[in-house]
């Protein structure tokens, strides 16, 4: 293993983390909901859930992606917008993202931060699970297959 | 009020990501490469978010209800089934192949539509499909 330190942002990624800590305090003080996205989303796109609990997870989504837009237009953007990248490759992995999230009942954000920021044994085998097919997948896109360099 | 708090932590969390640049798949990516150059950052943006939530859980252990009033949906404690280690999988699959996850493909619609479009379309019809059908094999359709 070879560490990048050039690109390593460690100041960066301890705010940014304590900002996403902020926002699952503020929610769960707040209104007593867990800020796992995938459960947030799943339950606003789900038809059948009863159409009271939808607007507050319209507004947090909304919110988000107007908190991203503010700092991206404030800070006149951090990185490089990605493009190229192969179209087969992101349409069959946000499927698999969305089936996996929805039987798992999380994503990053509810097992990795919020459930492991309760101890609960749930969140932390998801977390142990999905880092390592996460990492396996990686590996196997860039050093097995190496798909045109362009991954 | 609930849809005040909704707002306020949906721009934090939107800030969050984007200061921690998870909303760039090609850090989430450097991230998941063990093999490669790898970019150790992310695993900064785990520590800060669950050393600030784990005060918030804490704090909430002292209140009767949320400020908004709202009882505290404490998630079940049950034990790790195949279900959980199921769906864990193959989202890991899925960030994988994307470097988004849920959050940062939502926040990505602000910096880079022409990926995030796709990307929740086809999240959002994985997920119908698992709580329209795939998840009761009984009913039919």
């Amino acid at each position: 293993m070879t560490i990048d330190w050039a690109s390593f942002t460690p100041w960066l990624a301890l705010s940014g983390g304590a900002l996403i800590g902020l926002s699952a305090t503020l929610l769960w003080l707040g209104m007593g909901r867990i800020a796992g996205i995938s459960g947030i989303a799943g339950g606003l796109f789900n038809l059948k859930e009863a159409s009271g609990d939808r607007s507050w997870r319209l507004l947090f989504l909304l919110g988000l992606i107007g908190g991203a837009l503010i700092v991206h237009l404030v800070t006149g953007g951090l990185f490089e917008v990605r493009s190229g990248y192969p179209i087969w490759l992101l349409i069959g992995g946000a499927m698999l993202v969305g089936i996996g999230t929805r039987m798992g009942s999380g994503c990053t954000s509810g097992h990795g931060v919020c459930g492991l920021a309760r101890l609960s044994m749930r969140g932390l085998f998801a977390t142990l699970t999905f880092m390592a097919t996460a990492f396996i997948t990686v590996f196997v896109i860039r050093h097995l297959f190496a798909f045109g360099g362009a991954v | 009020m609930k849809n005040l708090f909704a707002l306020g932590a949906g721009l934090l969390f939107g800030a969050g990501l984007y200061v921690a640049m998870m909303a760039d798949p090609n850090k989430v990516l450097a991230f998941l490469d063990l093999a490669g150059a790898w970019d150790p950052s992310l695993a900064l943006v785990m520590v800060g978010a669950i050393a600030v939530t784990a005060v918030g859980f804490a704090v909430s252990r002292r209140m009767q209800t949320s400020f908004s009033g709202q009882a505290f949906g404490w998630p079940t404690l049950g034990k790790p089934d195949l279900k959980l280690l199921g769906g864990a999988a193959l989202f890991g699959i899925g960030w994988g192949m994307t470097g988004y996850c849920p959050g940062p493909g939502f926040a990505a619609l602000a910096v880079n539509p022409a990926e995030a479009v796709p990307y929740l379309l086809a999240m959002v019809a994985g997920m119908l499909a698992w709580d329209r059908g795939l998840s009761k094999r009984t009913s039919p359709g």
